[in-house]
């Protein structure tokens, strides 16, 4: 009877956790799916990697200074993106090379500036691969909080964010102010980055702006039915993938990229039936 | 150089000669390094870019794309496809397009919000030869209609010749401008189009030998052309030096 008890105990608390963790994930996949297509459409993979990837350097920034972690991140992300534009305006290397090459490098540096950091102890998986099963209220707020922010201003600027993707020149040439929706993309970016981190961690943010979008992208046909679809898909990956991680005792971040992983391979098939018919 | 409304500026020139960055220079798209470019306040500018590539990636299809930067009714969107025989395309993904149509769709977009301004870099590349001339038809149907500036890059000097208000010719620097007429016939013209281009445009325009002066009578066109033509055109007006950057655009 005692026995009985305490795993009922036992049960609710850990139904807390799991879903505050679902919440928490579905709260980023709202977020990373919109965000995610324009990271396909204007070809920004390896910006996505620079930039989550530089988050590192955020987090030991934060420890050194006592600061909060998402914020931290939230400001180095900018600050990287700023750097990079200008960078590519002026580099000779081709964009990608330059983006290949900052976005190992910034991890490594990150890395290496937390290993100089005696006197702290850090959870380097939980950066790296994400802790979402530690989601607090706190850290709930924030994604809904920030996430809100960030849909809201993404709306705000959907249209000419979009044509300015279509074609720059264009957009530029019929009114739009290329130069301040690129910056606030950019900021939003970022925003991201910061709130995704808890979830994924820093080397699978890019998996999770990215492979739910490409996944949206076999069944729409307008930028905005695409958009929607991401957020489905990164929810339906969110809710697999820690399903999965409590079934199989895997770790959460990479069990949700391996469910959207699986979304697409499923989204190929129908597809490639459907163009055979034809 | 200036563009003013109802009228249609054409320029010409070989192949890097500077044209494309003119009309770039025009819209704002890039900044001069020297000179300066004056446009009128909340212009209503629209472009057809020389070329246009749009990746597979981008689920856009013809209609949303007409809407791409501006705001319009389904009707409009549909009066816009229609001028351009492409009323049925409405629901095409633009990746899917030929390239004729692709370049219909585009002159679409570009003359759907009744714009001032009008930018077309080779509208008509690759459009079916009955294409061309019903395109390069309503190309001045909408000049009359929306009396709309329309600065026009073209390779086809037959049509610049008959329906151009004035001609500008590039070669790095303004290398001659005018009527029509007057281009055709100045020496500028003719080394850099060379003595056939010069002399099958004078063919065509064989049943064009007289002239309506402004009191109503005839005069036969003839010998006196180049005396016309040395009055009215200024060539090397903006200097030779092989750098248009130095001259002023200004579009109202
Ligand atoms: N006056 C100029 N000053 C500086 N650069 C120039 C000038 N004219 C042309 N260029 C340079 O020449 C190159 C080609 O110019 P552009 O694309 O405008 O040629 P184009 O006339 O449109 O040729 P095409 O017929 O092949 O389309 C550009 O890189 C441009 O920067
Ligand atoms: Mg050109």
């Amino acid at each position: 009877m005692g026995m009985m008890v305490t795993v009922v105990v036992l049960m609710s608390i850990f139904d807390d956790f799991f879903s505050r963790a679902i919440i928490g994930g579905i709260g980023v996949a709202m977020v990373a799916g919109p965000l995610g297509c324009f990271v396909i459409w204007r070809r920004l993979a390896y910006f996505g990697d620079t930039l989550s990837h530089s988050a590192l350097l955020g987090v030991a920034l934060a420890l050194l200074f006592e600061m909060n972690i998402t914020i931290s991140v939230f400001a180095v992300s900018v600050a990287v993106s700023l750097m990079l534009l200008s960078l590519q305006k002026k580099a000779m290397l081709s964009s990608d090379a330059l983006l290949g090459l900052l976005a190992h490098s910034v991890l490594a540096v990150g890395l290496v500036v937390l290993a100089f950091m005696t006197w702290v102890r850090v959870d380097l998986m939980g950066f790296l691969f994400g802790d979402i099963l530690s989601i607090t209220i706190f850290d709930l707020a924030l994604i809904y909080g920030g996430g809100a922010v960030v849909v809201a201003l993404l709306i705000k600027i959907w249209r000419p964010l979009f044509a300015a993707t279509v074609s720059h020149e264009l957009a530029m040439a019929e009114g739009i102010k290329t130069d301040v929706v690129n910056l606030i993309f950019l900021v939003l970016m970022a925003g991201v980055i910061a709130v995704a981190m808890k979830i994924v961690g820093v080397l699978l943010i890019t998996a999770l702006l990215i492979i739910p979008a490409a996944t949206a992208r076999r069944f729409s046909n307008c930028p905005e039915h695409m958009a929607i679809m991401a957020v489905a898909v990164g929810a339906a990956s969110v809710w697999l993938g820690l399903r999965g991680s409590l079934e199989f005792d895997t770790p959460a971040g990479p069990s949700i990229v391996v469910a959207a992983l699986l979304c697409f391979v499923i989204s190929l098939i129908p597809i490639s039936m459907r163009h055979r018919k034809q | 150089m200036v563009i003013e409304r109802g009228e249609i500026v054409t320029l010409i020139g070989p192949n890097g000669s500077g044209k494309s960055t003119t009309a770039k220079l025009a819209l704002g798209v890039l900044d001069a390094d020297e000179g300066a470019v004056s446009r009128k306040l909340q212009l209503n500018a629209s472009y057809v870019p020389q070329k246009l590539k749009l990746h597979r990636n981008l689920p856009l299809s013809v209609t949303r794309f007409l809407l791409l930067t501006k705001r319009a009714e389904k009707r409009q969107v549909a009066d816009a496809l229609r001028a351009t025989q492409t009323e049925h395309l409405a629901d095409v993904q633009m990746s899917n397009l030929s390239g004729g149509e692709f370049q219909r769709v585009l002159l679409s977009r570009a003359i759907l919000s009744s714009p001032e301004f009008l930018v077309l870099d080779e509208p008509v590349q690759g459009v079916d030869f009955n294409g061309e001339l019903a395109l390069y038809k309503l190309i001045e149907d909408i000049r009359n209609r929306l009396d709309c500036g329309i600065l026009l890059i073209s390779h086809d000097l037959h049509v610049v010749m008959s329906a151009t208000d004035r001609v500008i010719c590039l070669n790095g620097h303004v290398c001659c401008s005018g009527t029509p007429d007057a281009v055709a016939s100045s020496d500028e013209f003719k080394s850099l189009f060379g003595e056939r281009a010069a002399s099958s445009l004078a063919l065509y325009k064989h049943r064009h030998d007289h002239e309506h002066l402004p009191d109503g009578s005839i005069r036969a066109r003839d010998e006196d052309l180049a005396a016309v033509s040395s009055n009215s055109v200024d060539p090397f007006a903006n200097g030779n030096d092989g750098d248009s950057g130095g001259s002023d655009v200004d579009f109202r």
